[in-house]
């Protein structure tokens, strides 16, 4: 089982769930996060007065799929999260040693 | 008994113009609130709220009567209207004395409420509320008596700066406005900076609760300078027309300046424009034709602009630019009297050098503006100390990082927690 983390534009989030649901993924968690990669930041001035704004609002996106899927799922959410413009976002894949649905206490694959 | 000399029209006018100067200092609680971070915003507007309180105490007391009462020598008045209670003295356009006083106290009420500005963050609430009250008897009525005492109108003999130097001031630009530029500088230098400044960012918090107080002064500003034509005429109708022109003008010059200077024009900059084009117009505003006011209105949205960066120079932290906005653009309207002023548009008015004066009332101005200037300051850098010195009048600085709200009014302005968050939830 592979974890795709995707750190996307807030404002892709709802193409970047589209695609995934097209694809059959079933669930996702989604969090509000700030941070900066090469883009840095953004300088916003007040009176004059400039001020750095290092970290840039971004969402983060974690699904757990089965290995046959996971580079087709990195594909998809890479695509619909793409502007062509820097500050874009990242996408990565954890290998996942154990998963289990809590309800029924299924494991591995069949917890999917 | 029957009062007579009343003239109803003139009356209601002042009345409805002394409501819209009220509306100003709640307005200025919303310009200034917004400016400031969100753990001081509750201090920032409650700064004006106890001004409201105290001033207008100090005002039906004994203010308004050493303001408006019989002069001292031109510099103070005396005790014959103290309590206001006399309802049968009428004054000037067939105004009942006590209209008058009103209208005139929410003037008083909104000039120590801008001083407020100068100290955001830091100042502790009763010793402002103290320092609000007594330096409206000490700084402000004196001033508003040299400048707004005119003689014969309320008492036989009024202030020196009216009537003996015969300075043009419309509507306040020496007592409200350049009092409260000149008293800001030296509150914000007895109380110092605030702690980080200005290498911690202290950006505003809500900008449209700034354009929200811009969009209450703007609108009230009609009742402070059509409002002080005293009575509904042609003069407040010139008034109305130049206090427009001017601020629409401070709007564009400011906003292409900004855009040149910083890359963008900013809503901070359109609200901070609007309220310089109309300190600028206030002392002018009755003096001065459409042609004036679009020239004063222009210059005050650059020269106030310029003056907002002599902070970061010079180093002391007036956190709300009261100086750079009332000081200096007060000074600038008060100059500008001694050029574009017309007998025209005022025939109690003067000419100004452009229009074949020369350069005497341009002399008078600025023997006005300096007075102004050595009087507010040095009277309110004593006080100030006064008060720093004996009851203290900063915080300490662990309320200061965590927020002059919480520790001085018990009270945070915005819930963060999350509305759907089960975390952090109490009740």
């Amino acid at each position: 089982m592979i974890l795709v983390t995707a750190i996307v534009k807030p404002f892709a989030l709802g193409d970047v769930k589209d695609a995934l649901e097209r694809l059959g993924v079933l669930g996702m968690t989604v969090s509000e996060v700030q941070g900066y990669g090469r883009q840095k930041g953004h300088t916003e001035v007040y009176r004059g007065a400039e001020y750095t704004v290092d970290f840039v609002p971004k969402v983060r996106v974690e699904v757990v799929v089965a290995d046959e899927v996971a580079g087709k799922v990195v594909d998809v959410v890479v695509e619909a999260a793409r502007t062509g413009k820097i500050g874009d976002g990242k996408v990565w894949t954890t290998r996942v040693e154990q998963i289990v649905r809590v309800r029924t206490g299924e494991r591995g694959a069949d917890a999917l | 008994m029957k009062i007579t000399g009343v003239n109803t029209g003139n009356t209601a006018y002042v009345l409805g113009c002394a409501a819209l100067v009220m509306l100003m200092t709640p307005g200025l609680a919303f310009f200034y609130g917004g400016m400031v971070r969100a753990k001081s915003v509750l201090n920032m507007m409650m700064m004006s709220v106890v001004a409201l309180g105290v001033v207008t105490l100090v005002w039906v007391s004994v203010g308004f009567s050493l303001a408006f009462g019989n002069s001292n020598g031109g510099l103070i008045g005396d005790f014959s209207f103290v309590g206001l209670r006399d309802t049968t003295a009428v004054v000037g356009a067939g105004i009942p004395l006590q209209v008058f006083a009103m209208f005139q106290l929410m003037f008083a009420v909104i000039t120590g409420a801008l001083l407020s500005g100068a100290v955001a963050d830091r100042a502790r609430f009763w010793p402002w509320a103290l320092f609000v009250g007594v330096w409206t008897l000490v700084v402000y009525v004196p001033l508003a008596h040299w400048i707004f005492a005119v003689d014969g109108f309320a008492s036989a003999h009024g202030g020196w700066m009216a009537n003996a130097l015969r300075a043009l001031d419309f509507a306040g630009g020496t007592a409200v406005e350049i009092n409260s530029g000149a008293s800001a500088l030296a509150l914000a230098l007895v109380l110092g900076k605030r702690r980080n400044w200005p290498r911690e960012p202290m950006r505003p918090h809500n900008l449209p609760n700034v354009l929200l107080g811009t969009g209450l002064l703007w609108f009230g500003w009609f009742g402070f300078n059509a409002g002080s034509a005293l009575a509904a005429g042609a003069v407040a109708g010139n008034a109305f027309v130049t206090t427009m022109t001017a601020s629409a003008a401070a709007v564009i010059s400011w906003l292409a300046l900004e855009h040149r200077l910083d890359g963008r024009p900013t809503s901070l900059g359109g609200a901070s424009a609007a309220v310089a084009g109309l300190v600028a117009i206030t002392p002018a505003c009755g003096f001065v034709d459409t042609v004036g006011a679009l020239v004063i209105g222009l210059l005050a949205g650059v020269v106030c602009q310029l003056a907002i960066r002599l902070k970061y120079r010079l180093g002391y932290d007036d956190s709300l630019d009261v100086v750079a906005i009332h000081g200096v653009g007060g000074l600038l309207g008060m100059l500008l009297i001694g050029l574009f002023a017309t007998v025209a548009v005022n025939p109690a008015g003067a000419d100004g050098l452009l229009y074949g004066g020369g350069l005497g009332q341009l002399g008078r101005q600025a023997v006005a503006v300096l007075a102004t200037v050595a009087f507010a300051f040095t009277v309110t850098y004593v006080l100030a100390w006064l008060i720093s010195r004996t009851i203290g009048f900063r915080v300490d600085p662990e309320v200061e990082s965590e927020g002059i709200d919480e520790a001085e009014h018990a009270e945070t302005a915005y819930d963060f927690t999350p509305l759907t968050s089960s975390i952090g939830r109490t009740t």
